[in-house]
């Protein structure tokens, strides 16, 4: 033997050591392994030694052998993980510039204001009901217990297409349809759009309103009290105070006009309430026996209540929002702070 | 309706603050509008009186004045006002003296000579906001006392916004019974002497019209002192009911409407010829009125008027020509009751709002006009003297207003209210109301006042109860009510689902106006039937929309004249038009889209959006209600000619509109980029198929490309139908991938790349199964539309 084993690893690993990448580390590896490797030679080489020096050179050269390949193994191993990192590394990103595709928008705060409210509503079976916007005389106001000449047209600014027909001013003759189409029980809420003949600060020509109404056989003011109290403490989630003052709805009686505490200053008085603490939201009330009357229902047998709200009046208290006109320039930059 | 707290509680006074007072009004449905106090803010101002006045040596318009005010010695105090007078009554600001705005008297040289204190007009005073020359104080006015106590200034102005049912508190003495009943204690009456008549001269009275003036009392005052000064205390009160003491006839009977609630009018009865009648204006007729406007009258209108001419309108306001001056002696003064709908709505019909037609439109009390017209002549007979004559009435009992007992049963109170209520407590509300009742078993019979127009059936009565219980004083239940398992129609799209995908899709909801200007409306629709506003609020929304994109193109312009350049809309909501005179409204679901496609993303190319990424957001919610759509290019006015499409349902049920604004619109408008809208019937798009199971496939599905060559007008469309026209039902899609134009294919022409996916239900497709497809397909459409593969 020429070389010893001792030469052939000392020889081998230094070349290990050398190598700089995973393909010099296979020829290396056949070069000492493979079919014709130094190893391989080696072992071949035993069967020519007698069988006492075959058993202590064999174990000296498996343990070179075995020396050698852990060592390429670990070579490898960094090799490998050398060639990841560095990959990895490449390949980062910054995760903080924007995701891309199609960006979402968002509903109008109205339409927010008007699913709350229908689902709260919904949600103890009240059916969503919607009428015509260019409404007759009859169901607008005659049916309503206002007859022409009735003080209480003064407080509608009523647009006209003729003597007859009108843009609805208000979402109660839904309540009329509905007592038309169908017998009580009845519970429905008649969200929509409605117009007044009145444009300046807190006025627009057009705005949106919620009626609601409830007709059984045991329907009193107290359970009108309950609906509009928990309704109320629902849509602004919070335990406000809520009062109930008499007014005057040609449809209703008794009538009520409901003040809820201000949710701007919590009732200590501010500019938004005049400093009454108190805000007016709704109107509402036992439905009057004329009104049930006109649509044939026996008022001796039925009672029932509604109530009607201005639904920008109730966007405007949720969302901080100051000024009415806003709801209909629809600014992009108004509109997408509701998205 | 404004009042003075003061007078108020001369005629019921409540142990309560006057915060309470406001509190216990509004919560009883008279709502307070307003509390103002009476007077600004001062001090330190008493009565004075002028004891000598000397000119002022180096000013003309200046006198030197010495002035009583109480104490030890009189004032010198230097004053520039022409009514000046010895022995005249006046504030006098005393040094120290705070004026409003904060102003403070001092001792102060004018033009040389000392003043110790200044006299007062009524604006210094804030009483008033001009006047001329220095306020004039009774000749009883005790000197040296504070004006503020003299005047009782110290008082508020409660301003009650009525609701129209409750004509019965326009008046001092109908707030003042609610106050009673209110806080259950009693309000004094209205005391004073009738005047004795002392001759019996009157004016004739014919009614022509008694079912619209049941009842007309008419009585003439003589001799009366037509310069006689309104005294201070009436002054005060009229000012702070906010009405201008004008003369002592026309101070009384505004006083009396206010303390009373009826109106009354004053003629000079020198000025009239012949005998009163009440009737209709005639044709033609005309007026001039106390406000100095002159009328054409209209027959429907109802007059006083004497044997010549028409000389008010009744009810609402005098004329000029009968009206009361400084120099009237003989008074015929007018108290009459009219029917609320005789006057209802006639006041507005001339542009006119008075405190009378206010009262007589929502309801005087008809029985009231005898004691009014007593409280009147009493007045003006103790102020300006003259002799009252007698009174002469006319009355029809048969048109008068009947107070009909209103029956209440006693069950119906718990009914409405949920309110368990002891008898007496209901029979001392009704009672404290100065209404009769009478009780039975199961009910009461209530007959109410005269005032109480409001009052005619049970419901009025219980409305009474919880008023006076108080409505926060009622039970509160929880929700007791019949509950039925909801509905849930799966065969109806939800609205919101339509909404929420417009949503994702970067749409923005925009509620815009119903009623848009005509001019838009005519450019975009100019053939729709549209209808037109009576009274619109202004030329720019003066028609009903006809479809929304009036709407949505004016708010697009809106935002990108603010900068911004892409920008994406929709809404739903009703159009209107007409059709065959009748009123249709149908609702939509409109969109727009402009600017780039998406958002400017890092690291790519923006592009404009385009008419398929629009109808890519259509497609997407067809997909929602598996609507199967048509997409048929058509003509639209407001759109592209040949960017445009008219989509029908499969049995050719129109749908809606998509497309590109035409450029000429574009241009008018004023967008400076293409615009792609859409509108859709809503119901339409609704309607959903429920969706049915079919196996699944166990084979595996094979992909087949081909390109061909078809002549350009050939459709997408014409290409995919003459597919399936094939009837092969291996073949489960077909998707064109790619249009190419250019070299190697004709002018006229297009290559057309379209993929098969094939699939079988029962095997594994043969290759051979596959060419013998691709074969029968390429055969169809090269004998349909004149195919050729191209090579």
């Amino acid at each position: 033997m020429s070389t010893t084993l001792d030469e052939i690893l000392a020889e081998a690993l230094e070349k290990l050591t050398a190598a700089t990448d995973l393909n010099q580390l296979d020829q290396i590896r056949v070069l000492y392994l493979g079919k014709k490797g130094a190893f391989t030679l080696q072992m071949k080489q035993l069967g020519k030694l007698d069988p006492d020096q075959r058993r202590s050179i064999g174990q000296a050269i498996n343990s070179a052998k075995s020396e050698f390949q852990q060592q390429l193994e670990q070579c490898k191993n960094t090799m490998q993980q050398a060639v990841l990192d560095a990959r990895l590394a490449s390949e980062a990103i910054d995760v903080t510039l924007s995701g891309r595709g199609q960006t979402i928008a968002g509903l109008h705060p109205v339409t927010l204001t008007l699913r709350r409210i229908n689902k709260i509503f919904a949600s103890v079976g009240f059916k969503v009901v919607e009428g015509p916007e260019i409404e007759d005389d009859y169901h607008n106001f005659e049916a309503l217990n206002i007859p022409a000449h009735h003080p209480a047209r003064a407080m509608h600014d009523t647009f006209y297409f003729d003597a007859h027909t009108v843009l609805r001013t208000h979402t109660s003759p839904v309540q009329i349809r509905a007592m038309e189409a169908e017998k009580p029980p009845l519970k429905v809420i008649a969200p929509g759009r409605v117009y007044r003949c009145d444009s300046d600060i807190t006025h627009t020509p057009m705005f949106h309103q919620v009626e609601g109404f409830l007709v059984d056989t045991d329907v009193s003011f107290a359970d009108l009290k309950g609906v509009v109290y928990e309704f109320l403490r629902a849509f602004f989630e919070k335990d406000i105070g809520v009062r109930f003052r008499p007014s005057y709805f040609p449809f209703t009686e008794p009538s009520a006009e409901v003040d809820i505490e201000c949710v701007m200053c919590d009732g200590k008085g501010c500019r938004i309430c005049g400093q009454t603490g108190w805000l007016e939201v709704m109107g509402c009330g036992m439905i009057h026996p004329e009104v049930f009357k006109s649509v044939d229902i026996d008022g001796d047998q039925f009672t029932g209540f509604a109530f009607g709200m201005g639904v920008e009046r109730l966007a405007m208290l949720r969302y901080g929002i100051n000024d009415l006109r806003l709801f209909f320039e629809n600014d992009l930059k108004f509109l997408q702070q509701f998205n | 309706m404004q009042i003075s707290e003061a007078w108020l509680r001369e005629r019921v006074n409540p142990a309560i603050s006057t915060d309470e007072l406001v509190e216990q009004l509004t919560m009883a449905g008279l709502e307070v509008d307003s509390v103002k106090p009476a007077a600004a803010d001062f001090s330190k101002i008493v009565v004075g009186e002028i004891l000598t006045i000397e000119k002022h040596p180096d000013a003309d318009k200046l006198n030197v004045c010495t002035v009583a005010v109480g104490e030890d010695e009189p004032l010198q105090i230097v004053c520039g006002a022409k009514n000046v007078r010895v022995g005249l009554k006046i504030p006098a600001a005393l040094i120290g003296a705070v004026l409003p705005e904060n102003f403070k008297i001092k001792k102060s040289k004018l033009r040389g000579v000392l003043s110790f204190g200044m006299l007062c007009s009524e604006t210094e005073l804030g009483l008033a906001d001009s006047a001329n020359g220095l306020m004039e104080l009774a000749d009883d006015a005790p000197v040296g006392s504070d004006i503020r106590d003299y005047l009782s200034l110290d008082d508020h102005i409660i301003e009650l916004d009525l609701t129209p049912n409750r004509a019965d508190c326009l008046s001092l003495e109908g707030v003042a019974r609610e106050v009673a009943v209110l806080n259950q204690i009693d309000f004094k009456p209205l005391v004073f002497k009738m005047v004795e008549t002392t001759h019996h001269n009157t004016v004739g009275i014919n009614i022509n019209v008694q079912e619209a003036c049941p009842r007309y009392l008419g009585r003439l005052i003589k001799d009366v002192n037509p310069q006689a000064i309104t005294p201070l205390w009436m002054q005060e009160r009229l000012r702070r009911a906010g009405l201008r003491s004008l003369s002592i006839l026309v101070d009384v009977t505004n006083y009396v409407l206010l303390e009373l609630g009826q109106p009354l009018h004053a003629f000079d009865a020198n000025k009239l010829t012949g005998n009163i009648t009440v009737r209709y204006a005639e044709d033609e007729e005309t007026l001039s009125l106390l406000n100095g406007q002159k009328i054409q009258l209209k027959t429907d209108t109802l007059v006083i008027a004497d044997d010549k001419q028409a000389l008010a309108l009744a009810g609402i306001m005098g004329g000029s020509e009968t009206a009361v001056s400084d120099t009237t002696t003989d008074v015929f003064l007018e108290c009459a009751f009219f029917i609320p709908t005789a006057i209802a709505g006639k006041a507005r019909q001339y542009g006119l709002h008075t405190d009378s037609s206010h009262r007589f439109e929502r309801g005087v009390d008809p029985f009231l006009q005898a004691k009014a017209i007593e409280r009147a002549t009493q007045l003006i007979v103790e102020i300006a003297g003259g002799s009252a004559g007698s009174i002469n009435e006319v009355v029809s009992e048969k048109y008068l207003p009947t107070r009909p007992a209103v029956i209440l049963r006693k069950q119906r109170i718990n009914k409405m209210l949920g309110l368990e209520i002891a008898d007496d407590e209901v029979i001392a509300i009704f009672q404290r109301l100065g209404m009769e009742v009478e009780t039975s078993t199961e009910s009461w019979s209530i007959t109410p006042t005269g005032a109480r127009f409001d009052i005619t059936i049970e419901a009025d009565l219980i409305e009474e109860i919880a008023r006076i219980v108080g409505y926060n004083n009622l039970p509160q239940s929880h929700l007791l009510m019949r509950s039925e398992l909801g509905q849930v129609p799966e065969a109806l799209l939800p609205l919101e689902r339509v909404q929420d995908l417009f949503v994702s899709k970067g749409y923005q909801e925009a509620i815009t106006y119903s009623f848009i200007d005509e001019e838009i409306q005519q450019l975009i629709t100019p053939n729709d039937d549209i209808i037109k506003l009576k009274n619109p609020i202004s030329s720019e929304l003066s028609v009903m929309r006809s479809t929304l994109w009036g709407g949505l193109l004016r708010t697009a312009l809106y935002n990108t004249n603010r900068q911004h350049n892409r920008v994406r809309l929709f809404e739903t909501g009703l159009s209107f038009i007409k059709q065959k005179g009748e009123t249709i409204q149908t609702k939509r679901l409109s969109g727009l889209a402009l600017g780039s496609v998406q958002t400017e993303q890092w690291g790519e190319k923006t592009r404009k959006v385009d008419f398929f990424d629009v109808k890519a957001d259509l497609e997407a919610l067809f997909s929602l209600s598996n609507l199967q759509v048509n997409y048929n290019a058509n003509q639209h006015s407001a759109l592209h000619p040949g960017q445009n499409a008219q989509l029908t349902t499969e049995t050719g049920a129109f749908i809606g509109w998509i497309g590109m604004l035409h450029p000429t619109l574009e241009k008018k408008l004023g967008f400076e980029t293409q615009v792609f809208l859409f509108e859709l019937d809503l119901e339409k798009v609704l309607n959903k198929t429920i969706p049915h199971f079919s196996p699944l496939s166990k084979f595996p599905s094979v992909r087949r490309d081909m390109a061909i060559l078809v002549a350009e007008e050939i459709t997408a469309k014409q290409i995919t139908q003459c597919i399936e026209q094939c009837q092969q039902t291996a073949i489960k899609a077909i998707y064109i991938f790619d249009i190419y134009r250019g070299q190697g294919v004709e002018i006229g022409y297009k290559s057309v790349a379209l993929s098969l996916q094939l699939q079988d239900s029962t095997q594994t497709l043969a290759e051979t199964e596959i060419d013998a497809i691709f074969s029968t397909v390429l055969t169809t459409l090269t004998d349909t539309i004149g195919a050729k593969l191209r090579d």
